[in-house]
């Protein structure tokens, strides 16, 4: 089992959320910016659509050998002296972890972002067994804090302000002068820099994320705005790299087309302030780096995924464009999705990981306004792949059964076009008639949750196909 | 369209006359979009072959709406895709196949239609006609050439209005939530008249204006370009006053 999901229970978290009002204000105030920069991004890169073709291309190439080019990475890794663990589900991956942390008698240990680790709930599990693990991304840092998830995968903390920071880190941070200072934004951060520097010295293991896994060289690449993924990584004696197995890419050359989408489409930077390439342990002469380089691949879900519909989906770099363009997203912010990825990539790769029995409501609840697709770096059809988990969901009668009932209801006379143009033409008439010459409806039965918020217009009358027989009287 | 507001039918019907089409209706119902979206491939494909068989004769298929046409153009050869009878009947419906403004630009040339419409106007990049079938410059040209129209641009025009068919239904707090955004964007600009391309939108965005009791009036883009903008507005009585 990885982190426990709340997803069924969707509905109620985004009610709550929408009813408290917090997340929704918070993102708002943040929101209108990735977009921005995201468009000067790509407006100023002319290759910018032909690097989205092309990174297509490479994935899926990857993604078609993929047996192939993990094996080439394993030995890659072993020939450069580190060491290769596959983990087919959360559970193993989190024991091969503890047992590597065990090895070395370590008491705390560093990590840098990664999702990965969210969804095999590695910190939890480090922490029963007495190991104390650090979140060093200042955003990770704080929800680590507040004990809670990320609600965006490159933002953590997005849903969060300013003012909820500073009471975090006042409530945390006992040892400082209560008295201090905290009114900049700069202020928390340098407060979090300077706590989280003794915790790098103390580690005994750093433990990070991989963006991409490099065949050809065995390497590992993290990009990072803050340089906390590299002290994680060369300043314990260990290095444990947890990456899922579609990270793979096969060469240095197809990873640097693929890094120019990655930072313009997710900040709209033209690159990370940080890419940090990792390749076994220290060698003789190196000044500084890790004794023991391991890395554990995950699958949890994922192989199974190759050769099917949603097979796409593991082209996804994390770039997290398709959440800051949701406004699915942008209403209920990241925790009300329930298990580890939110927004429309959420929506298609949690029911793969998950089950779809746990996370069916995620793909329904889209507008399919498509922005999702039309940013997505990776062209991943997002719409089109939680159009494909309704299709499952309707075949296994998992979606409502009064949705169910409605849909067979209309389906039995929109396969009739005479019998629909009877009923069509008096339910029109009752309908006007109905609404007693207001023009709309307040409230109507079977439809509680439109009226709810909003009214529904009356029809005027006949309907057009009637109107335009009786007019013209043709056909 | 057929059943709420026939007038957008018979606007359309005025707009492709006066471009020279000869019009038909042949009985129709759907084009299965629900069924297509809620996951009911088999209605959906059923719905499909009936919209085929209906309409292949015909040299061109115009659809007030472009959420319908993005069905049928982008939809019907996916989900035919892997039958190789009816694909290439699906294919040649899907290319004669339009949505309506962007038939009369880019398929027809029309540069000005002959109308009038009095007030400040705003439009609504539905989703579908916007990143499905690029319908973005076409609708604005057009008004543009209606004497008396003021156009005006909301704040982000192109974000969905939160309708998405059965979404509005089964996640009515999210849905609300979305399109009380969109009408503060819409009233923001101070406009008499909000208009768009699809039904959906506009019936979502018109119940929620008219429970804040907002007196902008909605209508289809069609309306105004065909001169048939003194129909009542969608949710107005008649007479005028809502
Ligand atoms: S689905 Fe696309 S847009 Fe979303 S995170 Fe993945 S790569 Fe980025």
């Amino acid at each position: 089992m990885s982190t426990v999901s709340t997803a069924h229970d969707f509905k109620r978290n985004a009610e709550k959320v929408i009813a408290d009002g917090t997340v929704v204000k918070n993102l708002k105030a943040v929101r209108q910016n990735f977009i921005d920069k995201r468009v000067k991004a790509a407006q100023g890169l002319p290759e910018f659509e032909a690097l989205r073709e092309n990174a297509k291309e490479i994935k899926n190439h990857t993604l078609a050998h993929l047996d192939l080019y993990l094996e080439r990475y394993e030995a890659k890794v072993k020939e450069a002296g580190g060491h290769v663990h596959f983990a087919v589900d959360a559970a193993e991956a989190r024991k091969i972890a503890l047992e590597i942390c065990r090895k070395v008698g370590a008491k705390t240990v560093t990590k840098g972002k990664s999702m990965i680790t969210e969804e095999v709930g590695l910190n939890e599990f480090l922490e029963t067994n007495g190991i104390t693990p650090v979140e060093t991304d200042l955003g990770e840092y704080i929800i680590q804090l507040r004990g809670e998830r990320p609600s965006h995968i490159i933002a953590p903390a997005v849903h969060l302000n300013k003012n909820q920071i500073e009471s975090d880190f006042r409530r945390v941070h006992t040892h400082l002068d209560p008295n201090r200072d905290l009114t900049e934004k700069v202020s928390l951060l340098t407060e979090a820099r300077g706590v989280l520097r003794e915790r790098f010295l103390a580690a005994d293991v750093g433990i990070t994320g991989a963006n991409f896994l490099i065949a050809e060289t065995g390497t590992s690449i993290i990009v990072t705005n803050e340089g906390n993924g590299d002290l994680t990584q060369i300043l314990p004696k260990v290095h444990i790299v947890m990456a899922s197995i579609e990270k793979m890419v096969p060469t240095l050359e197809d990873v640097s087309q693929i890094l120019r989408l990655l930072a313009r489409s997710a900040t709209g930077q033209e690159m990370s302030v940080y890419t940090t390439l990792s390749t076994g342990p220290k060698r003789m002469g190196d000044l500084d780096g890790p004794e023991e380089y391991h890395v554990i691949l995950l699958d949890n879900g994922r192989s199974a995924m190759l050769g099917g519909e949603f097979q796409d989906m593991l082209r996804c770099i994390r770039c997290a464009a398709c959440m800051n363009h949701c406004p699915v997203y942008h209403q209920i912010g990241g925790h009300a999705y329930g298990w580890i990825y939110p927004g429309p990539m959420g929506s298609v790769l949690s029911p793969s990981l998950i089950g779809v029995d746990e996370a069916g409501h995620l793909p329904n609840a889209s507008t399919f306004c498509g922005r999702c697709e039309s940013v997505c770096p990776m062209k991943i059809p997002l719409p089109k792949m939680m159009r494909h988990w309704r299709e499952r969901e309707y075949e296994r009668h998992l979606n409502p059964a009064l949705t169910r009932a409605g849909l067979g209801f209309w389906a039995f006379f929109a396969m009739r076009p005479k019998l629909y143009g009877l009923a069509t033409r008096i339910g029109m008439k009752l309908m006007a008639l109905a609404s007693r010459g207001k023009g709309r409806f307040a409230s109507l039965p079977f439809a509680s949750g439109w009226t709810k918020h909003r009214d529904f217009a009356a029809p005027q009358g006949e309907t057009f196909q009637a109107r335009f027989k009786r007019e013209r009287g043709t056909r | 369209m057929d059943t709420i507001r026939p007038s957008v039918g018979f606007a359309a019907v005025k707009l492709l006359e006066d471009a020279g089409c000869t019009v038909e209706v042949p009985a129709q119902t759907c084009c299965g979009q629900p069924a297509f979206n809620n996951g009911d491939r088999a209605t959906a494909k059923a719905l499909a072959m009936q919209m085929i068989e209906a309409f292949e004769r015909y040299d061109a298929i115009v659809v007030p709406s472009g959420s319908c046409g993005g069905q049928i153009i982008k939809h019907y050869p996916e989900l035919f895709a892997d039958d190789p009878n009816l694909a290439p009947r699906a294919n040649r419906l899907a290319a004669k196949t339009h949505e309506l403004v962007s038939f009369l630009t880019d398929i027809l040339g029309v540069q000005a239609v002959a109308a009038h419409y009095p007030g400040r106007v705003t439009y609504h990049d539905s989703c579908s006609g916007l990143r499905e079938l690029g319908i973005q410059s076409q609708p604005r040209k057009l008004l543009q050439s209606v004497e008396g129209l003021e156009l005006v641009e909301m704040p982000h025009s192109d974000v969905c209005c939160g309708f998405g068919g059965t979404f509005a239904v089964k996640y009515g707090d999210i849905s609300n939530q979305i399109v009380t955004e969109k009408v503060t964007n819409v009233a923001s600009v101070e406009p008499d008249t909000l208009l768009a391309g699809d039904m959906g939108c506009l019936l979502n965005m018109a119940g929620k204006l008219s429970r804040q009791g907002s007196s902008i009036k909605v209508r289809h883009v069609a309306e105004v370009l065909a001169n048939m903008g003194d129909e009542p507005a969608i949710g107005e009585a008649e007479g005028g006053k809502p």
